[in-house]
């Protein structure tokens, strides 16, 4: 098997209302140094040997990620 | 008239879509999401609801539901559709709408009873005229819509946001009056053509006076009166 890791994120400019959140907490928490918190997903796919990197992309287009608001990063990690 | 209410797993709020529209004396049927076919139907309703659990996005697994590359069909033929709430959300996920409905800009589940502004718009589903004030319920985590620039300006110019957040008397807060933050207000929005409708707001909540008001039968009978027209 092959493994993926894939990051999606919003886009910039996009308001994250979650990450907005737990910056401020963290801010509140007394972690003054605290600029910005982005929070995204963190997928990790397996599957079969060969696989190439086009046909993750080809998922993520279609429905891990929404690319109207959402960019991704995929990483191959080796094979399982 | 004829409505198929479309059920996804998870979908809540096809059974009140349903009842509203009998109401109104049309006639309406549920249309399994594994079903791919909707002839007799002359309009069709995408319910709210939580399809698939709204896992990965809302919506973005109905999307590929057997049903929909049909109700894809049907819209291109100029067919009517509607997506309330959930609905909304899946029609954004199926292009079929453009833009996006991302979380609630504060955080919470928001369940209430908003005012709404009926636009100028090409939407068939909406027939009052504009700057008329609605008052339909809410009820999302995921109401608050986006697009880039282009694509606001695009629908600002052709005439494709169909209701607006408001104040009681029609007018917009400085600050905002969408209480999800959505996007100018938007909460209603149609396709160029105008057949394909998606809101957050329930309309069809509010069609017997029984659950508190009656502001929603202006939808359901607008595009009852247009198919009438032009058939």
């Amino acid at each position: 098997m092959a493994r993926f890791e894939i990051h999606v994120t919003y886009k910039k400019g996009i308001f994250d209302p979650p990450g907005a959140t737990a910056e401020r907490a963290l801010v509140n928490l007394g972690y003054e140094e605290v600029a910005s918190v982005k929070i995204g997903k963190y997928i990790q796919l397996e599957v079969a040997d060969g696989t190439s990197e086009t046909r993750v992309r080809e998922m993520c287009d279609k429905l891990l990620a929404n690319p109207v608001i959402e960019d991704y990063r995929i990483e191959r990690v080796g094979e399982a | 008239m004829r409505f198929g209410v479309v059920i996804f797993p998870g979908s809540n709020c096809e059974q009140d879509a349903v009842h509203a529209i009998r109401h109104l004396g049309m006639q309406a049927d549920y249309v399994w999401h594994g079903d791919t076919d909707l002839a007799g139907y002359d309009a069709l309703v995408l319910p709210g609801g939580f399809s698939y659990g709204d896992y990965i996005r809302c919506g973005a697994v109905a999307r590929f539901s057997p049903v929909m590359a049909e109700v894809v069909r049907f819209a291109e033929r100029g067919g009517p559709v509607v997506g309330i709430c959930n609905g909304f959300q899946i029609l954004a996920e199926a292009h079929l709408l453009p833009g996006a409905l991302l979380r609630n800009r504060g955080l919470k589940f928001i369940c209430t009873t908003v005012d709404l502004r009926a636009e100028e718009s090409a939407c068939q589903w909406l027939d009052r005229a504009p700057g008329t004030v609605l008052r339909v319920p809410i009820n999302h985590n995921e109401g608050n819509y986006i697009c880039d620039e282009q694509t606001l300006e695009r629908l600002q110019g052709n005439g494709q946001i169909v209701l607006r957040y408001c104040e009681p008397d029609g007018s917009r807060a400085a600050g905002g009056s969408a209480p999800n933050g959505a996007l100018d207000d938007i909460a209603g929005i149609c396709n160029e053509r105008g057949n394909v409708f998606g809101l957050m707001p329930h309309p069809e909540r509010v069609v017997d006076p029984l659950s508190g008001g009656t502001d929603g039968q202006h939808f359901f009978t607008a595009i009852a009166r247009r198919l009438a027209e032009v058939s």
